[in-house]
């Protein structure tokens, strides 16, 4: 029932043995409706135990099997095999982040920059229970409704030439959440983040090329949230200049 | 260079840019025709030299003309840096200093001119 024939050329890179990465190349035949995770799935099971990948849910949720698919960063789970159909495809690593082992990559430098634009609800004070939930109308909620979508595949990092450029440079992912809650009328964390938000390396190093937004598999749109986010640190700026921003 | 300045050029980049975005070609049109001296025909008398300069004469006119030229040159000399930096080139410090400052100089040069007429 095999209806596509995939040759897959898998970056291979085990720390322990090898000097470098390289490639092995796989022959699948897939069925017509695979994703290339199922391909790549299939060699796993069938032809070779020892190939390292992250996936978990097959249903661009997880964020999991973002990864180099003839040269674009992509959640493997969303791409068919059809669009490679009877040709050669490099399945490399995420770009722009050191290797683990074969297409795991190390994803500690994100981790680090999500946590420094406190990615969470920020109160001055906290009500007490008893006061109820903190109400928030549609209109509201449509204003960041979007950027709650990321599910941190960090396809948008490697898509970023910026990001490539200066790795210092705290990426799109970690910005839009930053705005994310900047945004979110039931926060108070805008003058918090604006410390990190304001250094050189946070919104400042985008140079607006879109390509994050281009890559992102769930339109979330780091671009727009970016370029929002510098129209507000731009804004706290003045206002702190003249002893006016927000505490 | 320092944080405080990036705010502050890229406040100057974004206002710059979205104002040549918007009039920076007419402006040029109106240039060139009063830069004609008498307009060529078609073009009717108002566009002249003498009425464009009459123009700026006001201060209203002053001031829309100086922000204009003024924001349009920190855009360019901002848009210059951050592309420079993309294609590679290891000398911001540099490029920030020669850029903004022809950008300084020409905001010195059309308050100066302006006021002159």
């Amino acid at each position: 029932m095999s209806a596509v024939q995939l040759e897959l050329e898998i970056l291979r890179y085990d720390p322990e043995k090898d000097q470098e990465p390289h490639f092995q190349t796989y022959q699948v035949a897939c069925q017509e409706e695979w994703m290339v995770l199922d391909a790549i799935n299939h060699v796993k099971d069938e032809v070779d135990t020892t190939l390292s990948y992250r996936w978990s849910c097959h249903m661009a949720v997880c964020g999991s099997c973002g990864m180099m698919i003839d040269g674009q960063p992509k959640l493997a789970c969303k791409v068919s095999v059809k669009d490679y159909a009877n040709k050669k495809v490099r399945i490399e690593p995420l770009a722009n982040f050191p290797i683990e082992r074969d297409l795991v990559v190390v994803q500690d430098d994100f981790m680090e920059k999500l946590k420094r634009v406190k990615p969470y609800i920020i109160r001055k004070e906290e009500q007490p229970i008893e006061a109820g939930e903190y109400k928030q109308s549609p209109a509201e909620l449509k204003k960041f409704k979007q950027f709650t979508l990321c599910i941190n595949c960090l396809c948008c990092y490697a898509a970023c030439p910026e990001y490539a450029l200066t790795p210092e440079f705290m990426g799109p992912a970690a910005l839009a959440l930053a705005h994310r809650y900047n945004t979110d009328s039931r926060d108070q964390g805008l003058a918090e983040r604006h410390k990190e938000l304001s250094k050189p390396e946070g919104v400042w190093d985008c140079s607006f090329t879109d390509t994050c937004s281009i890559a992102c598999p769930k339109h979330v749109d780091p671009a727009s949230a970016l370029q929002q986010l510098k129209i507000a640190t731009t804004v706290q700026w003045y206002k702190e200049l003249i002893g006016m921003g927000d505490k | 260079m320092a944080k405080v300045n990036k705010a502050l050029f890229w406040s100057l980049f974004a206002a710059g840019g979205t104002l040549t975005a918007f009039v920076f070609p007419v402006l040029a049109l109106i240039t060139l025709i009063a830069a004609h001296g008498s307009p060529p025909d078609g073009i009717p008398e108002i566009m002249k030299f003498e009425q464009m300069q009459g123009l700026l004469a006001n201060w209203f006119g002053k001031l829309a003309a100086f922000g204009t030229v003024s924001l349009a040159l920190w855009h360019a000399a901002h848009r210059l840096r951050v592309g420079l930096h993309g294609l590679g080139l290891r000398a911001d410090g540099l490029v920030a200093v020669v850029g903004y400052g022809i950008a300084l100089v020409g905001t010195i040069l059309a308050a100066y001119w302006l006021v002159q007429i």
